[in-house]
């Protein structure tokens, strides 16, 4: 199957949303394809069974999408985008099922991903990352009386917290990585981003009566078979708490593996764009996390910005950079707040397991050199998951930089691999272009 | 009111035992719910999701004869074949 688009996006977050309704109000051919069951990605992905993102709390959600399911885009959920077999055509996979997307231009809002650090017991099941627990939440899972630990960094604890609480969970407490000191020009610098201060607030009010360390983060998950307790270091003292679920994740990580495979250039862990969010690779936006952790706000703009640039409307574009730069710096800002503490990289011992995938411990891994040479000797980076779990903790634990990425760039069927090309398609387009 | 109910619960199969779950509900969270790790790493150890999101493999079991899916970005279906390892 070859579908073919003048602007194709990859990824329907907010930002892959408002890319996709921009670059198709003037009536050009545009898809919208993401791995997951439905629209709205981590931020706004629907509760159960229902068609759109959730807007049961955001009006912001509502608008957008309405006005996603009432435009023209074709929406492909379920498809996981792996390859690019040949210059602007993506190959996507689901359930067996193979795709090849033309496109002319393309824009990339690929989200980001929790960074997970190894910590003793981190692969108990029942400890999960803290959008995670979120995700599994809104896919079903039942939490009411449940004792739940949320630990790690961002902005994100507190509102999984406040989320969790409404779902009848007991959170038993809150610890962040970052100390008050690093914290509090963040609390101060809210006014300047209006819409934040009532996103705040709500927040604190909703989980008034957790209680909330700074300067705190786990040492141990303990269990048998799955979770039962976990030690805490809560202002350098230990404590020990009995709990269902370990919520623990140290802030987000933008996804730029199909950006570095389509060749875009990327600093800092970020794809790098230009004032119309075009990436070093002419044709290819890049919007959202993608760019940089910056938030709904901004993820919303740069995907507006990406779209319109795609759709050749520079002048309405224009209009939204100076939203876009503020946002930005606010952005800069919240990534100097959560920063890690050095602390955190003595988390692992030689025995926890670095390497989820090929069960590869972190005392394996760091006799090596670099990531390519303890891939090579240990395995460790080279199971489904690429490294995309133990490269990022690797990164911080280490200082080690990842690899080049190659295709394809998630594990695809030997089948989907190999599917041929349709040959006629070129032509068709032609014809069709004509 | 009881038909109604009973049309809201879809019945999987995991590793060949009925379960019923509500609609929407993830296959990660049905196998949750059914008291299951998704799988066992290749040193022995339960494990179960730690992203869902798609991105950390952890949650992968056999659906419907396709080994390694990404339960977590899966919707359970009536009479889904689940199978843990």
């Amino acid at each position: 199957m070859t579908h073919r688009f003048q602007t194709l996006v990859v990824g329907s977050g907010p930002a892959g949303i408002a890319a996709a309704v921009c670059a198709g109000e003037r009536g050009a051919r545009v898809g919208l394809i993401d791995d997951n069951p439905s629209p709205g990605g981590q931020i706004w992905r629907s509760r159960r069974g229902q068609e759109g993102p959730d807007a049961s709390h955001d009006s912001e959600a509502t608008r957008w999408r309405a006005r996603l399911l009432n435009s023209a885009v074709t929406r492909l959920q379920g498809w996981s985008v792996f390859d690019q077999p040949l210059l602007r055509t993506l190959r996507a996979e689901r359930n067996g099922e193979v795709a090849d997307l033309r496109y002319e231009n393309l824009i990339l809002a690929t989200g980001a991903r929790e960074r997970f650090l190894p910590f003793p017991g981190w692969t108990l099941p029942n400890v999960v990352g803290v959008g995670a627990i979120q995700a599994m939440v809104k896919s079903g899972l039942p939490v009411s009386g449940k004792r739940v630990v949320i630990a790690g960094s961002g902005p994100l604890l507190l509102a999984v917290a406040a989320s969790l609480k409404a779902a009848g969970a007991t959170v038993l407490c809150l610890c962040e990585q970052a100390s008050l000191r690093q914290l509090a020009p963040f609390a101060f610098s809210l006014p300047a981003t209006p819409g934040k201060i009532g996103e705040g607030l709500r927040y604190r009010l909703a989980t008034l009566g957790v209680p909330f360390h700074t300067s705190s983060w786990p040492l141990e998950a303990g269990g048998d078979t799955q979770l039962r307790q976990v030690e805490l270091s809560i202002h350098g003292k230990p404590r020990q708490l009995a709990c269902d679920y370990l919520a623990c994740g140290f802030h987000l990580l933008p996804n730029i593996e199909l950006a570095s495979l389509l060749g875009c250039g990327v600093t800092n862990g970020a794809a790098i764009v230009d004032e119309w969010q075009q990436s070093t690779v002419p044709g290819i936006f890049c919007a959202g996390e993608t760019t940089g952790i910056g938030g709904l706000e901004l993820s919303l703009v740069e995907g507006q910005i990406a779209g319109l640039a795609a759709a050749g409307q520079q002048d309405r574009a224009r209009s939204l950079f100076a939203r876009r730069n503020k946002l930005a710096r606010f952005a800069a800002r919240l990534a100097k707040a959560f920063a890690l503490r050095p602390e955190l990289q003595s988390l692992p011992g030689d025995s926890t397991l670095l390497c989820r995938c090929e069960d590869v411990p972190f005392g394996a891994v760091r006799r090596h050199r670099s990531w390519r040479s303890a891939k090579l000797h240990t395995r460790c980076g080279m199971g489904p998951c690429q490294g995309r779990i133990c490269g990022a903790a690797a990164e911080f634990l280490l200082g080690w930089s990842a690899d080049s990425v190659r295709p394809p760039i998630l594990p695809a069927l030997i089948s989907s691999l190999a599917a041929p090309q349709a040959a006629h398609e070129t032509s068709l387009e032609i014809t069709e272009k004509a | 009111m009881r038909n109604n109910a009973a049309e809201r619960t879809v019945e999987v199969i995991i590793n060949g035992e009925p379960s019923k779950v509500e609609p929407g509900c993830s296959v990660a969270v049905a196998i949750a719910l059914a008291g299951l790790p998704c799988r066992a790493s290749i040193t022995g150890q339960p494990r179960g999701p730690l992203c869902a999101m798609g991105i950390c493999f952890e949650c992968r079991a056999t659906v419907n004869g396709v080994a390694h899916s990404r339960t977590c970005q899966l919707l359970c279906e009536p009479g889904m074949d689940i199978r843990t390892s």
